[in-house]
C-alpha cells in the first residue's frame, strides 16, 4: 500500500518536520513496515520554469528556433528548440546544462548546427507526465506553464507536484483498515503521539429528486454481499478533474480519467472502500440486482475482455443482464462516458473469499478486489459514499440526489474486551500502567472506558487479550520491553534415528561420497525412464492435483531417478568423476490411510574411472560396519530392470531385505545421458535403526596363536563365493575363525568353465595352540563338504 | 718374534685401512685372527720361548689382537654407516610430487548451516524433532488458527493431495508444534528443522521446495521479554556475539503478540549505505530480517490441550536458504538444488 506523505501532511497528521528516514524508521517499527521509499523529484534534477523572452528562427535551419530564456538567473540563456508551439513571452520548462530527466537522460549544453543551446525545453511526456495527468496541455510540443502559478528559475518539480515522498507499505493481512490513507494516517499519527485531523463529509444536497424515484437495488445473493450503499448524481458534467486531484492519484499510481472515475478512486484511496459508478442510462428499468452469475453468462469488463461467468460468481445486474463483476472490475457496457448525465454510486461490502476465488477463477486480481479479500469494514460504505458526493459537491461536477439506499445483511456486532492490566504485562513481561495502556489504545482510537475496551468495526483482527497485549506492546515498543535472559532446565539433544543419520553422512563423506539435496517431487516420466514396469506398485504415487508443472507432480515413491537426474546434470557439465549421496525421503501411500509412509532412504550413486561393483559394494560394508549393523548378505537379482542384469544385488542384514545395489541398467543410463557405468544403491535408512548390533563389550584377545590355511580350489564357474564360504563355515566346526577369499584365476592349468578360487581359513582354539593334526583334522572335513556339496575340489 | 708379532699388526692395520667391503675385512679378519691366520701362526711358536719371555710375549701378543679386532669393529661401522648413506642417498624422492588421492566428501552447504544451528540449539537444551512432509490441512491451517478462506489455503500457493483440501505438502515447519505438544507435556523446548513446499517457481529467490527451522518453547510465566531474549542469545551464537538486533511487530495467525526479528546490516552498519551506494547486503534498508516469533496463541495452545491459563510459550521459525545463502555468499537459490560437484566442492 502506497502513501505519499503530503496527503497525509495536508489532511490528516501533520508530519512534515520529520524526516523521510525518521518517518520510515518509526513507522516499522510500529509495525507498519515500510518496504521502499523514494522522492518523487529523484528523477528529474535541475530542470526549472524559463520566461521565453525572445524567439528568433534558427539560421541555418528551416524548423529549429533560437530562444534567449529567462531562468531566474543574472543573465538569459540561449536554448535551440524544434518546437513550433513557442511564443515569445511563454513560459516554459527548461532542462538546464547538466540536467537529468526520467529515465536516466542526461541534458548537456552542445550546439545544434552551429549555434550554442545550454539545455531543453521539454514537453510534458519528456518530463514523465501524460496528457491524463494533463489533460488541457498540449502533447506534440512544449509543455506551456501559462497558466500555471510559477516564475522563471522555479524548480518543476514543485510544479508538477513531485516535492513529495511515496513511502511503499508491506501491510500484514489482519489489518485491512491499512489498506487506505485514513489507516495509514491513524497508525502514523500514533506512532508518533500526535493527534489526528477527522473529516466527517458533508453533503448540502440538491433539489434533483430523490433516488428513491430512480432506483431500486435488490440483493438476493445476501450471503456474499453484505452491505448494498448507494447514492446517485444528476446533471453530471464530465470533465477532466483538478489539478490537486489528479496530482494525488498520480502521486499514488492511479491514471486519472475524468471527474466521477477520479472521484471513486480518490474515494478509494483514501478510505479503502472501493467503489464504482455506474451510468444510470444503462441501467436497464432503473434495478441494481446483486446476485449469482448464471452459467454460461458473460461480461465484457471495462478492459475490453469478454469473461466466462459461472455460478458463484457475483455479479452487479440490472434488469436483464450483468453490468459489473462485483468488488473486481464494472462492465463496459455501464461505464461513465464524455456524455453521461446521471450516475449511481455504488459503495458496497462483499464477501472478501468469494471476490478473491472469482478475481483468481478468472485471472483478474484489481485495486479492488485486491481490497475487497481482506474482508474491509462494512460501515465504512456509508461515509465512502457521503465522501464522493461531498466531492461531487466541491468539484461542481453534478447535483446530488436526496436519499441514500443502504441495504444491511448483516447483523453489526459491537465487540468489547475487558482490559486486564495484569495479564497483559505478565504475557509482555512488562510494568506498564494502566494509564499508559489506556492512553495507547486511545491513540490508535480505540476507547476505553473503565476496564471495557470498545473494539472499534475497523480493527477486526482484536478478539482477545493477547491481541491487546500486541497493540500496548507495539505501542509500548517491542524493543523497549525489557529482555530477560532465558533459563530452561530442559535437556537438548537429537532423536536416536537423527543420531544415525549423521553417522551414515559422516561415513559416506570419509568415502568420498558428497551429499546432495533434491526435490521431493518427481515428474511421472522417471518411472519409464528407470524401466519400471507397467504394474509396478511403485508407480502408485501421491499425485499433487495443482503441481507447478509436470515435472514436479508427483511425489518420489523411489529414489534413484533423483541420483540419476543430478549423475546426468553433473556429467553433461563435464565432471569426470563423481561419487554423490543423499538421505532423504520417499513417499509410500498406505492403504485406507490419509498420510503415506515417508520412509528415509540412503542413496549412494557414483560414476569414473575408479567405480566399480566391488568398490561399491566395499564402501556400502564399511558404512554398515561404521553403523554397527548385523551382518549384510547379497544375492544376485537379474529381474531389476533398472539395473544390470548380471551386476545386481539385494542387500540383506539380519534377515531383513534392506535395498538394492549395483550397476545401473546401460539403458536407463542413457535415458540420463550417460554412456560410462553409473553405481547406485538404494538402502531403506528408515530399517537400519532396528538392526543395529547391541551395544559392544569386551571380548578377551586370543590367549594362544592362531594358524591360516590357504586352499585353492578347483570349481565350475556357476559356484559362488557365497556358495564356498557357506560351506566352508557350515562344515569347519568350532575352530574356524575366519574365511576369507584372495584370489579369483582362469587360465592355464585351470579347465574350460571352471574357475580357481584361494581361500584363507583362519583357526584358533582359545585353550591351547593348535596342532598341525587339529588343522588338518580342519581342512580334511572342509574339502570333504565342499566335494560333496559343489563339487569343489583342491587345486 | 717381537718384530714379527709387531709386523703383523702394521701390515693388518694397514691392510684394514684399505677394506671397503664387509666380506674385504671378513677375509681379513680369517687371515690375521682365524685358526690357521698369521696371529696364530706366531702364537704357536710361542712354546719355544723361554719361561721369562713367554708372559711377555704373550702379552704382547694379546695387545695386537686387541688392536686389530679394534680396529676391525672401527672399519666395520665405518663401512656399514657409509653404506647407508650412500643407500638413503639413493632413495631420495621430490617431496613435492602430489600424494596419493583420498577423495573425502562434502556436506551439502545447506546441511552444514543447519548443523551448526541444531547444534546450538541442543547446547541450548532443544529438542530436535521432525515429521510428516505429506501433512493433514488440519494441522498445517486449522490448529495452527489459520481459518477457512485464508488466501496461503488457495491451491495458488499450497500444493494439495485431495480434492477436499484435506491433504498437502506442508507450508511450513508450524504443524510441528501441533504435533509436538500433542505428545509432550509443558515445560519443552523444541526444534523442528525440514522441507516445506510452497507453488513458487524456481528462480535466484524462490524454489518449489524449501527448508524451515520452527522453534517452540512452552513453560509458566513465558513472557516477550523471554523470547526476546531467547532469540538474542540464539542469534548472537549464529551471527557473532556483537550483533545487533531489533524487533518489529508482525502478523502470523499462531502466535500473538508477533513479531519479526532483524539483525542490524553488519556490511553498512544500519546507515544502508557504503560510500555513497545502496548497500548491496541489506538493499538499502540498514537492517537483515532474521525470523519471525511469537507469544504462542493462546487457541493453538487450546487446540493442544495446554490450558492457555497456566501455561504460555514463544515459537519462532527462520528460512534455511536465506540464511545460508547469506552466510556462504551464493546469489542463487537454484545453485543449492542444482547439485554440481564443482559447487559442493567449494564447501
Amino acid at each position: 500500500m502506497k502513501l505519499n506523505r503530503k496527503w497525509l501532511h495536508e489532511d490528516f497528521v501533520d508530519l512534515s518536520h520529520v524526516s523521510d528516514k525518521e518517518y520510515v524508521e518509526t513507522l516499522t517499527v510500529f509495525g507498519q513496515k515500510v518496504e521502499t521509499y523514494e522522492r518523487m523529484d529523484a528523477e528529474i534534477k535541475n530542470v526549472v520554469v524559463g520566461k521565453v523572452v525572445s524567439i528568433v528562427p534558427h539560421p541555418n535551419s528551416d524548423h529549429m528556433f533560437i530562444c534567449q530564456v529567462d531562468v531566474g538567473a543574472d543573465e538569459l540563456i540561449q536554448i535551440v528548440t524544434g518546437a513550433q508551439n513557442v511564443h515569445q513571452g511563454d513560459l516554459v520548462p527548461a532542462a538546464l546544462h547538466n540536467s537529468w530527466l526520467p529515465g536516466g537522460v542526461h541534458i548537456t549544453k552542445g550546439k545544434l548546427r552551429g549555434e550554442v543551446s545550454n539545455g531543453m525545453l521539454c514537453s510534458f511526456a519528456e518530463l514523465g507526465l501524460t496528457q491524463n495527468d494533463l489533460p488541457d496541455a498540449y502533447a506534440d510540443g512544449i509543455w506551456i506553464l501559462n497558466d500555471e502559478e510559477c516564475k522563471p528559475g522555479d524548480d518543476i518539480n514543485k510544479i508538477i507536484g513531485n516535492d513529495d515522498t511515496i513511502v511503499d507499505f508491506e501491510i500484514t493481512n489482519n489489518r485491512p483498515d491499512c489498506y487506505s490513507i485514513i489507516g495509514l494516517a491513524r497508525e502514523s499519527a500514533a506512532a508518533f503521539g500526535l493527534p489526528m485531523r477527522h473529516h466527517e463529509p458533508v453533503v448540502k444536497g440538491s433539489d434533483a429528486g430523490s433516488i428513491f424515484q430512480y432506483l431500486d437495488v435488490e440483493v438476493p445473493a445476501e450471503a456474499l454481499c453484505n452491505r448494498y450503499s448507494s447514492r446517485m448524481v444528476a446533471n453530471v458534467k464530465i470533465a477532466p478533474s483538478p489539478k490537486w486531484l489528479r496530482q494525488r492519484l498520480r502521486a499514488n499510481g492511479v491514471r486519472p480519467i475524468n471527474n466521477i472515475v477520479d472521484i471513486t478512486n480518490y474515494v478509494m484511496l483514501e478510505y479503502g472502500q472501493p467503489m464504482h459508478a455506474f451510468d444510470y442510462r444503462y441501467v436497464a428499468s432503473g434495478k441494481i440486482v446483486v446476485r449469482e452469475a448464471e452459467e454460461g453468462e458473460t461480461l465484457t469488463t471495462l478492459d475490453g475482455s469478454v469473461r466466462p461467468l459461472k455460478k458463484g460468481m457475483l455479479v452487479i445486474a440490472d434488469d436483464t443482464k450483468p453490468i459489473g463483476l462485483a468488488g473486481i472490475m464494472g462492465g463496459e457496457n455501464s461505464e461513465i462516458k464524455d456524455d453521461t448525465t446521471m450516475v449511481v454510486f455504488e459503495s458496497a461490502n462483499f464477501n472478501g473469499t468469494s471476490i478473491r476465488q472469482t478475481a483468481l477463477a478468472l485471472g483478474m486480481r484489481t485495486e479492488a478486489s485486491g481490497k475487497f479479500e481482506k474482508n474491509l469494514d462494512p460501515m465504512m460504505t456509508i461515509p465512502a459514499v457521503q465522501r464522493a458526493c461531498e466531492l461531487v459537491e466541491l468539484l461542481e461536477c453534478g447535483d446530488v440526489l436526496d436519499g441514500t439506499i443502504d441495504i444491511i445483511n448483516y447483523v453489526p456486532q459491537p465487540k468489547d474486551l475487558p482490559l486486564e492490566v495484569d495479564k497483559i504485562n505478565r504475557l509482555l513481561g512488562t510494568e506498564i500502567s494502566k494509564e499508559d495502556m489506556v492512553k495507547y489504545l486511545n491513540r490508535l482510537e480505540i476507547e476505553v472506558e473503565g476496564d471495557t475496551i470498545h473494539v472499534p468495526s475497523f480493527r477486526p483482527d482484536l478478539n482477545l487479550m493477547a491481541d491487546i497485549a500486541e497493540e500496548v506492546g507495539r505501542s509500548f515498543g517491542y524493543n523497549e520491553i525489557p529482555t530477560t535472559a532465558f533459563k530452561n532446565a530442559t535437556q537438548g539433544g537429537y532423536t536416536p534415528e537423527m543420531k544415525l543419520e549423521a553417522k551414515a553422512g559422516t561415513l559416506c563423506r570419509s568415502l568420498g561420497y558428497s551429499e546432495i539435496i533434491t526435490y521431493s517431487f518427481v515428474s511421472p516420466a522417471v518411472f519409464d525412464q528407470i524401466r519400471l514396469p507397467a504394474d509396478s506398485p511403485l508407480r502408485d504415487a501421491m499425485q499433487i492435483q495443482n503441481p507447478l508443472g509436470e515435472d514436479t507432480s508427483i511425489m518420489r515413491t523411489i529414489a534413484l531417478p533423483s541420483m540419476l537426474e543430478i549423475l546426468g546434470r553433473n556429467n553433461s557439465y563435464h565432471n569426470k568423476s563423481v561419487k554423490l549421496y543423499e538421505l532423504a525421503k520417499i513417499y509410500l501411500t498406505v492403504p485406507r490411510e490419509q498420510l503415506p509412509q515417508e520412509p528415509k532412504m540412503l542413496m549412494l550413486g557414483s560414476y569414473g574411472a575408479k567405480e566399480s561393483f566391488f568398490t561399491l559394494k566395499g564402501e556400502l560394508e564399511a558404512i554398515f560396519t561404521g553403523l554397527r549393523l548385523q551382518k549384510a548378505t547379497y544375492h544376485a537379482v537379474k529381474d531389476n530392470p533398472s539395473y544390470h542384469p548380471g551386476r545386481c544385488a539385494a542387500v540383506c542384514i539380519g534377515g531383513v531385505d534392506v535395498g538394492v545395489m549395483g550397476q545401473v541398467h546401460p539403458l536407463v543410463a542413457a535415458n540420463y545421458g550417460i554412456d560410462s557405468e553409473i553405481y547406485c544403491a538404494e538402502i531403506n535408512f528408515s530399517k537400519l535403526m532396528e538392526l543395529q548390533l547391541p551395544d559392544a563389550t569386551y571380548t578377551p584377545l586370543p590367549k594362544y596363536p592362531g594358524v591360516s590355511r590357504d586352499l585353492a580350489l578347483i570349481c565350475d564357474e556357476a559356484v559362488t563365493v557365497a556358495q564356498i564360504e557357506d560351506a566352508i563355515t557350515s562344515s569347519a566346526g568350532k575352530l574356524l575363525r575366519g574365511v576369507k577369499l584372495f584370489d579369483i584365476y582362469r587360465g592355464t592349468g585351470v579347465p574350460q568353465g571352471k574357475k580357481s578360487m584361494a581361500f584363507s581359513l583362519e583357526l584358533r582354539a582359545d585353550d591351547r595352540t593348535l596342532t598341525d593334526t587339529d588343522s588338518e583334522g580342519v581342512v580334511a572335513k572342509v574339502l570333504a563338504a565342499l566335494k560333496e556339496k559343489l563339487g569343489a575340489t583342491l587345486r | 718374534m717381537k718384530e714379527q708379532l709387531e709386523q703383523i699388526k702394521r701390515n693388518a692395520l694397514t691392510a684394514l685401512e684399505q677394506a671397503e667391503t664387509p666380506a674385504m675385512l671378513e677375509e681379513l679378519r680369517v687371515k690375521l685372527l682365524g685358526k690357521k691366520g698369521e696371529l696364530t701362526a706366531v702364537l704357536k711358536l710361542m712354546g719355544k720361548l723361554s719361561p721369562e719371555e713367554r708372559p711377555v710375549m704373550g702379552q704382547l701378543a694379546n695387545t695386537v689382537r686387541a688392536d686389530i679386532e679394534a680396529k676391525l669393529e672401527e672399519r666395520k661401522a665405518a663401512i656399514h654407516s657409509a653404506a647407508l648413506e650412500a643407500k638413503l642417498a639413493s632413495e631420495a624422492i621430490d617431496v613435492t610430487i602430489p600424494g596419493e588421492e583420498v577423495a573425502i566428501g562434502h556436506q551439502h552447504p545447506m546441511n552444514q548451516v543447519l548443523q551448526q544451528i541444531k547444534e546450538i540449539f541442543v547446547g541450548l537444551g532443544y529438542q530436535v524433532v521432525d515429521g510428516p512432509e505429506i501433512e493433514l490441512a488440519d494441522y498445517n491451517f486449522t490448529r495452527l488458527n489459520i481459518e477457512e478462506g485464508h488466501p496461503s489455503r488457495d491451491r495458488s500457493d499450497t500444493f494439495y493431495f485431495t480434492d477436499d483440501d484435506s491433504v498437502l505438502l506442508r507450508t511450513q515447519t508450524s504443524p510441528m508444534q501441533i504435533r509436538f505438544m500433542e505428545n509432550h507435556k509443558p515445560p519443552f523446548c523444541m526444534l523442528a528443522p525440514g522441507r516445506v513446499f510452497r507453488k513458487d517457481e524456481a528462480d535466484a529467490t524462490h524454489s518449489p521446495m524449501f527448508h524451515q527451522i520452527e522453534g517452540l518453547v512452552v513453560d509458566e510465566n513465558i513472557t516477550m521479554g523471554n523470547l526476546k531474549g531467547a532469540l538474542i542469545t540464539m542469534m548472537q551464537k549464529i551471527y557473532g556475539e556483537e550483533s545487533v538486533m531489533r524487533f518489529r511487530p508482525h502478523h502470523f495467525p499462531f502466535t500473538e503478540p508477533s513479531c519479526e526479528m532483524d539483525m542490524q546490516c553488519h556490511k553498512c552498519h544500519g546507515t544502508g549505505e557504503i560510500d555513497g551506494q545502496v548497500c548491496s547486503t541489506c538493499h538499502g534498508e540498514g537492517w537483515i530480517e532474521l525470523l519471525g516469533a511469537g507469544m504462542v496463541h493462546p487457541k493453538v495452545l487450546e487446540n493442544c490441550g495446554i490450558d492457555p491459563e497456566k501455561y504460555s510459550g514463544f515459537a519462532f521459525g527462520m528460512g534455511l536458504e536465506r540464511m545460508a545463502m547469506g552466510r556462504l555468499k551464493i546469489n542463487d537459490l537454484r545453485l543449492i538444488f542444482d547439485n554440481d560437484i564443482r559447487f559442493l566442492n567449494q564447501f
